[in-house]
């Protein structure tokens, strides 16, 4: 069931990045389908014909630019229909670059200002724990988006408050804008830095369902700190001649490339 | 709830401001759980000292992290708390100014900023401190608040008119401690309505915050001195401004002075010129507020007077432009 969801997510990012017609974050959209297929699909808690239920988990794409994999998810778990997923970046749509708050179809937060959605949900979440509700929050983030300064300051905090029900992914796909990240602003041992801050650090591949899961399911067991999920991923992932090329970090499709992308989606698994 | 009366005008004028906002913050923590103090490592200096002791669930220190401090009040503040988070004026409008776009801008989500020291109060710390700027930053930022209370009394206004405001609200503290009483007795407040605090009829001063008081006493000298009858009026509410009440000025007034401890730039006078240009009015505007520059420190009353912001300067700024 997860694989058939994520491959439905990873074809309508190739869909709606195509349709749209102008340029889109193909490379970090991808990256995540396997990280939010498995949270939507599994874990996170949630009421799609009734998208603002009070007790509902939250999930917040602290990597704004990473919609396309998020909106295919949000339409493949039925938070979104697939009119409103068709107007992915046409003049005027809700569903631009980045996230727009809509909490009617599950869009809980506007991002796009990288390193913000960390100390968002940390609010979230001690809010969360002041009224005793026992929903749990979720923030994903870039590793590139790791360079920003108040990422560490939410770190700091939410090791400090204890924030338990507090989970932040993040998706380690090795690039940034500029080219690799070792490059740009190396981030090293990424896990290193997350267990120094405080926090629970599993550490796994970010593409393998079994994998996903169980950390998932072991977040929801810990306890007494943050946990953070460092999931090295593939930039691109699923398509070849995107995989691990910063070209298509932010790119347009040619109708060619899309057509070949989507053969290369439907080979791999297999027509589901 | 606290009245405001002579007695209490008179206290809370020697504690002063920050001391203020703390008492006025006990206040409302008392009234309802909901309400949530939070500071970035100056929860004393935002006299909260009684509210951190008797109520700690119901305060949260970021640490020195505004940034962090401004998402997590939008995340609290968007289940349901009301929450006030407090730092010194250029560390919460302008270090943390995207945040703020973001959450309190973009979002609309209703947290209370409450920038503390703002002006040029902070005396011998320095410009690194003052409030030179915040009004001109956060007035750019759609669907904010902005309101600068005239006195100690006027605080406690502010933080009961905002507990339940729906909105986000920039609150920005000017004055130190023994500040000038405005208000003896209580009085109607509400966001966006100017209060006339000193009628006049051959010029009008609209100030903000600590040059309310100054102003009064500008209008006093100028009638003795000059015997001219000089309104004042306390435009509280820096966004957004009242422009009903600023409509009738410019038509009844020849001469309109903006007075406010705040560069030149963008400020109260910024507001007040833009209104203006809006309608089509023939009156005079001088524009009185802090030169495009950083300003020469001393204490509180040494670098307000270096600033141009002395009742004798200022009264002496007014005389010279009516001269020109």
């Amino acid at each position: 069931m997860i694989d058939s969801l994520v491959n439905n997510i990873r074809r309508d990012v190739i869909e709606a990045g195509f349709r749209c017609g102008e340029s889109a974050h193909f490379g970090g959209g991808l990256s995540i389908v396997d990280l939010l297929g498995v949270l939507y699909g599994k874990f996170l808690r949630f009421e799609s014909k009734n998208p603002k239920w009070p007790e509902r988990d939250i999930f917040i794409l602290s990597k704004g630019h990473g919609v396309l994999g998020y909106f295919a998810t949000l339409k493949n778990v039925g938070l979104m229909t697939e009119e409103c997923f068709k107007t992915f970046q046409k003049n005027g749509s809700d569903l631009i670059a980045h996230p727009v708050l809509n909490l009617d179809i599950g869009i809980e937060s506007s991002n796009g200002s990288l390193g913000q959605g960390l100390s968002f949900c940390s609010g979230i979440a001690l809010a969360a724990k002041k009224k005793s509700s026992d929903k749990r929050i979720y923030a994903l983030l870039g590793d590139g988006e790791c360079n920003e300064g108040s990422v560490w300051e939410a770190a700091m905090f939410a090791s400090q408050y204890q924030l338990d029900n507090l989970v932040a992914i993040i998706d380690v796909n090795g690039f940034q804008n500029d080219g690799a990240t070792e490059i740009i602003s190396n981030s090293g041992d990424v896990g290193a830095k997350w267990r120094a801050f405080g926090w629970h650090t599993l550490e796994i591949d970010g593409h393998s369902i079994d994998e996903i899961s169980a950390a998932y399911e072991e977040a929801s067991q810990l306890s007494g700190k943050p946990i953070a999920i460092v999931a090295r991923t593939i930039k691109g992932k699923g398509v070849s001649f995107m995989e691990n090329n910063n070209d298509w970090h932010h790119n347009r499709l040619t109708e060619a490339n899309y057509v070949l992308a989507l053969e290369e989606l439907e080979q791999r698994c297999g027509g589901a | 709830m606290v009245e405001l009366n002579k007695k209490n005008a008179r206290l809370w004028s020697r504690i002063g401001v920050r001391a203020s906002y703390g008492m006025a913050m006990l206040e409302a923590a008392k009234q309802d759980a909901k309400v949530l103090a939070m500071s970035a490592d100056l929860g004393r200096s935002s006299g909260l000292n009684q509210l951190m002791s008797l109520f700690p669930e119901q305060f949260v220190n970021a640490g020195i992290a505004e940034q962090n401090m401004i998402g997590v009040a939008a995340g609290m503040a968007r289940e349901g708390f009301k929450v006030f988070a407090s730092s010194f004026a250029p560390f919460i409008s302008m270090r943390a100014s995207e945040q703020v776009r973001m959450n309190l801008g973009y979002m609309n989500i209703p947290v209370k900023l409450v920038a503390l020291g703002s002006g040029v109060s902070m005396g011998f710390l320095g410009n690194s401190h003052y409030g030179l700027e915040d009004v001109a930053v956060m007035r750019t930022i759609p669907g904010l608040t902005i309101v600068s209370p005239a006195d100690c009394g006027e605080v406690f206004k502010v933080i009961q008119a905002s507990v339940d405001y729906p909105g986000p609200v920039y609150i920005r503290l000017t004055g130190g401690v023994n500040n000038p009483i405005v208000y003896q007795e209580d009085y109607s407040f509400e966001f966006g309505r100017a209060v006339c605090v000193h009628e006049g009829e051959d010029l009008c001063i609209i100030a903000a915050g600590s040059m309310v008081a100054t102003a009064i006493e500008v209008a006093k000298d100028l009638q003795l001195a000059n015997g001219m009858s000089v309104k004042v009026v306390n435009m509280h509410t820096l966004k957004p401004l009242d422009e009903i009440c600023m409509a009738k000025i410019f038509e009844g007034f020849s001469t309109v002075v903006t007075l406010e401890e705040h560069t030149v730039i963008g400020g109260l006078g910024g507001a007040v010129s833009e209104v203006k240009s809006r309608g089509n009015y023939s009156a005079r505007h001088i524009a009185i507020g802090i030169a495009d520059c950083y300003v020469k420190t001393g204490n509180y009353g040494y670098t307000l007077n270096e600033a141009g912001l002395s009742r004798e300067k200022v009264v002496a700024n007014i005389l010279g432009k009516l001269k020109d």
